[in-house]
């Protein structure tokens, strides 16, 4: 079952660690119209690194999900169509998280400094 | 049946069963709602017409504060809490939620702690601030003590919020009927489950910052004052981390009984239950990364409003996708157009409104314009009036039958939505145009001759249709119903197991506890209420007349514990009288009497403990059924007291990581913090403390192992050796601060740092009553070797006091060397 929370945990470490990054950034500019490319850099990289555990993540959903002999809607009182509908449940949080995540990093693409 | 019958008389008020302290809380959220919108009133009919004089400036901001106040700490978090309370057994096929007394507890405080606040605008001492109460306007600027009822009142009752999360979550984990697994539980208790989570992680920072802000009010110490170091934005990072989550605590319940009713009507399954579940699980967490959209106008930098307008794009994804799941239901299906379905149709098309306005603010540019207008009034109130006031009222509809067997006036249901859909868009669709047209919130008054007077007195006879939508409404409820017939059993022919029940109900939530196989029984198994009558499943009686429920396992629900669960009692109501008057009393500055109210509420607490919790049975297992034998007795991760103790203490340490969060936001922003001129706590006693507050923490877990190999010496002594640890690491960690001479009214810095080890000192002072209370129990022969839940849960508490001293020592101690 904590599986599926991983993939939303990860979008919030990423976002966590992109917002504490970012108020030190800019706490400790003199010059806030300055560039900060160099931490919209780190932003997008980690981002690339939390869309990859996010990736693996769903791809275990998937093997659960994917697992012969049930159909959707995986409603039957059994174990395996249990591990089926967490799996499921895995492979959409992970693309609903995968989607935020990028909607951070391309955030970062298009707002250039601290002001 | 007579295990499960409420007292009369007078004695009626000791009552614990949910379906009666549910329904005691239903109707106090009700009233409040009253209240609310009553106060509402008086502002519409002040913003009628321009310069009116009919609310002075004052009684104004008095009445906007109440208003916002009362509708989310008193109408839309407890609605959910109540009604859960009030159906969630029946819908999980249980008797009881497991900690009966501590959902009566909850009441009562939230009782207390609502007519404490709304009382005071009858005294003119209401707060002023707004409901956001935002420093330096309510440290500095707001005499009085009306911000004090606010901080303080709130808090309490937002313990009892948190008290009603424990409950709820162990409820829908622990209590479900065999063979109902974690896929096959109703979309309802997912919801809540969620809800009740986020709860835990959204509450505590407000809690944390009217700490703080109490603090600065009432000794001075100055955590919101620039000038002593203090930045009063730290409150609005506090107050939002709980104030964005809180929307969507007060939403997701509430499309919660959307999911159950729409189902139903169109007789068919919900169409995505697993994307139901991804939308609850991700709006839960995507909520947690929106606050700073409410502070887009504090100067914050460009990069860091783009992470949060992104992340407030985000939430719009799972919001919808839930909706879209209800359409597919109704399109699937065979609709049954009904009363209640009228108002979920109504409730999401007005929330769909405010979700697309929800997007345009969310975009930091349009934002900047519309901040603090009335275009945000309309706003939030088409979410909250379309996701939460909506489906409430289609839930009241639906379930009604099942609180006192008869059906509402389809009639009167019908006139109610009509003036109710109409009274709300004739008065929140003009407030985007005065918005954009520049009208500001939260002022009394507004000059004529700038475009305004129309639209306002259009809102304000939409306000008084809303109004009369809400008289035909109360009316239909409380009117009469002696000579209207019984409804039939399962009026609307619902699939869910909340249906199962006779007309009128009886006490005992279930007539005995049934195995599951389906997210409809009710549909899909076959002869599935007559087995239930007939008592063919489990526990079909109480034959010792003790109040019992099952409990099973998390993920399959596997029969687990026969659980005997406390019946009526008045001290629930003791001890939320006297903790109220430890947040009562400090409001009138009467510290004594505080202190006197705690040490009687920690006695009614310990007696309610002592007598009610961890009572060892007089055998070892019970048949329940089918073969089936289960413990009366666990302790352990299995329990329901161990995991009550974890999820409080997750809400308890997420308390502790806020007031952590204060202190890095000062580290991070403030170049003087700490400052060169005041000398930090040093090393010394903060290490010595640790260590101590360590050894109490091993000694326990040894002591727990004693217990269980039955050495009582070891054990007792063991017990002994971490009392005394433990007294010497308050001692230490208090002797830091105070050898070093920090005065937490010089600056901010001496306060976080008092504050920090005062926060501890007091959690290993809970703990040190926690490990007499196990000796105690040892020595009254009421904990054993093998009975020792007691212990058991004091040592996980002691986990997390050991977390907490670690991490204060190495902030108070660490922190100042890296500078």
């Amino acid at each position: 079952m904590w599986l599926l929370v991983l993939s939303p945990s990860i979008w919030a470490a990423h976002f966590l660690a992109s917002y504490v990054g970012a108020a030190m950034w800019c706490g400790t500019m003199e010059d806030r119209a300055k560039s900060v490319d160099a931490m919209r850099l780190w932003i997008v990289l980690f981002g690339l690194v939390a869309l990859l555990l996010i990736g693996i993540i769903g791809r275990i959903g998937r093997r659960k999900y994917q697992m012969e002999g049930g159909e959707p809607p995986f409603d039957k009182d059994t174990a395996e169509d249990r591990h089926r509908f967490l799996g499921a449940a895995t492979v959409l949080l992970s693309g609903l998280s995968a989607m935020a995540t990028i909607y951070v990093c391309l955030s970062q693409l298009f707002i250039r400094n601290c002001l | 049946m007579k295990a499960w019958q409420p007292p009369t008389g007078w004695r009626y008020w000791s009552e614990v069963n949910n379906s009666v302290v549910g329904l005691w809380y239903t109707g106090l959220v009700f009233f409040f709602l009253v209240f609310g919108g009553l106060l509402a009133l008086l502002m519409r009919i002040q913003l009628a017409v321009p310069g009116n004089t009919f609310l002075s400036a004052n009684l104004y901001s008095q009445v906007f504060t109440l208003h916002g106040s009362v509708m989310m700490f008193l109408f839309a978090i407890p609605i959910f809490e109540a009604v859960s309370i009030l159906f969630l057994p029946q819908m999980m096929g249980a008797r009881e939620l497991p900690f009966p007394r501590l959902s009566a507890f909850g009441f009562w405080a939230f009782l207390i702690g609502g007519i404490f606040l709304c009382g005071s605008i009858f005294f003119n001492a209401a707060p002023t601030g707004g409901w956001f109460m935002y420093p330096p306007l309510t440290s500095r600027y707001e005499p009085g003590i009306g911000a004090d009822m606010w901080l303080l009142g709130f808090s309490f009752i937002e313990v009892s919020a948190i008290a009603a999360a424990v409950e709820l979550i162990v409820g829908i984990l622990k209590c479900r009927p065999p063979g109902m697994r974690i896929h096959l539980i109703p979309l309802y208790a997912w919801y809540v489950l969620v809800a009740a989570a986020m709860i835990l992680f959204a509450f505590p920072p407000l809690i944390t910052g009217s700490m703080l802000l109490e603090l600065e009010r009432a000794f001075n110490w100055p955590f919101f004052d620039a000038a002593r170091g203090g930045d009063p934005l730290l409150w609005q990072h506090l107050f939002w981390l709980f104030g964005h989550p809180e929307v969507y605590i007060a939403f997701l319940p509430s499309v919660a009984l959307v999911a159950m009713i729409v189902p139903t009507f169109a007789r068919t399954p919900i169409v995505g239950y697993k994307w139901i579940v991804l939308s609850a699980i991700g709006t839960a967490f995507l909520s947690f990364g929106l606050w700073v959209h409410h502070m887009f106008t504090t100067g914050l930098p460009g990069v860091t409003l783009a992470l949060f307008s992104a992340a407030s794009q985000a939430v719009a994804i799972p919001t919808g996708v839930q909706i879209f799941c209800f359409i597919a239901t109704v399109y699937v299906g065979r609709l049954r157009p009904s009363v209640p379905m009228l108002y979920v149709a109504g409730g999401l098309a007005t929330f769909v409104i405010g979700g697309l306005t929800g997007v345009m603010v969310a975009v930091a540019s349009f934002n900047f314009q519309a901040h603090d207008t009335h275009f945000v009034v309309a706003h939030l109130h088409s979410v909250l009036i379309g996701g939460t006031i909506f489906p409430v009222i289609a839930a009241t509809y639906y379930f009604f039958p099942l609180i006192n067997g008869k059906l509402l006036s389809e009639r009167l249901g019908r006139t109610a939505f009509w003036l109710l859909f109409c009274g709300f868009n004739i008065t929140f669709l003009p407030m985007h145009f005065t918005g954009l047209r520049g009208m500001a919130r939260r002022v009394y008054t507004y000059p004529a001759g700038i475009g305004l007077e129309g639209l306002n007195l259009t809102s304000s006879i939409g306000a008084l249709i809303l109004a009369a939508g809400f008289g035909v409404l109360l009316w239909d409820i409380l009117r009469p119903k002696g000579k209207d017939p019984d409804a039939p059993r399962n009026p609307w022919q619902a699939g869910s197991l909340e249906w199962l029940q006779e007309m009128p109900g009886k006490p005992w939530g279930v007539r005995c506890i049934p195995e599951i196989d389906s997210r409809y029984p009710l549909w899909d198994q076959p002869n599935f209420v007559r087995d239930v009558d007939e008592g063919r499943f489990f526990m079909p009686d109480a034959e010792e007349e003790k109040r019992e429920m099952l409990v099973t396992s998390i993920i399959d629900a596997k029969p687990e514990q026969c659980l005997r669960i406390p019946g009526p009692s008045f001290i629930t109501l003791l001890s939320a009288i006297f903790l109220g008057g430890v947040f009562i009393f400090p409001t009138f500055k009467m510290y004594w009497s505080m202190a006197v109210s705690g040490v009687v509420a920690l006695g009614c607490i310990l007696y309610w403990l002592w007598h009610g919790s961890g009572l060892i049975p007089e055998k070892e297992e019970k048949a329940i059924g089918h073969g089936v034998t289960v413990p009366l007795y666990i302790s352990g991760s299995s329990s329901v007291g161990w995991w009550a103790m974890m999820i409080t203490m997750l809400a308890d340490i997420t308390a502790f990581v806020s007031i952590l969060f204060g202190y890095f936001f000062y580290w991070t922003l403030h170049n003087d913090f700490p400052p060169a001129s005041i000398a930090g706590p040093g090393l010394i006693w903060p290490i010595a403390g640790l260590l101590a507050s360590l050894a109490a923490w091993a000694l326990t877990m040894l002591a727990r192992a004693w217990n269980r190999q039955e050495k009582p010496g070891s054990f007792y002594a063991g017990i002994g050796m971490a009392v005394l640890s433990a007294v010497f690491g308050i001692y230490a960690l208090l002797a830091g601060p105070k050898q070093a001479a920090m005065n937490p009214e010089e600056h901010v810095y001496p306060a976080m740092v008092w504050l920090l080890v005062i926060w501890t000192a007091l959690h290993i002072a809970v703990g040190i009553i926690m490990q007499l209370y196990c000796a105690a129990r040892r020595y009254a022969g009421r904990m054993t070797a093998r009975y020792d839940i007691d212990i058991s849960n004091v040592t996980l508490y002691w986990h997390f006091v050991a977390i907490t001293v670690g991490a204060t020592v190495a902030v108070i101690a660490g922190f100042p060397l890296l500078r």
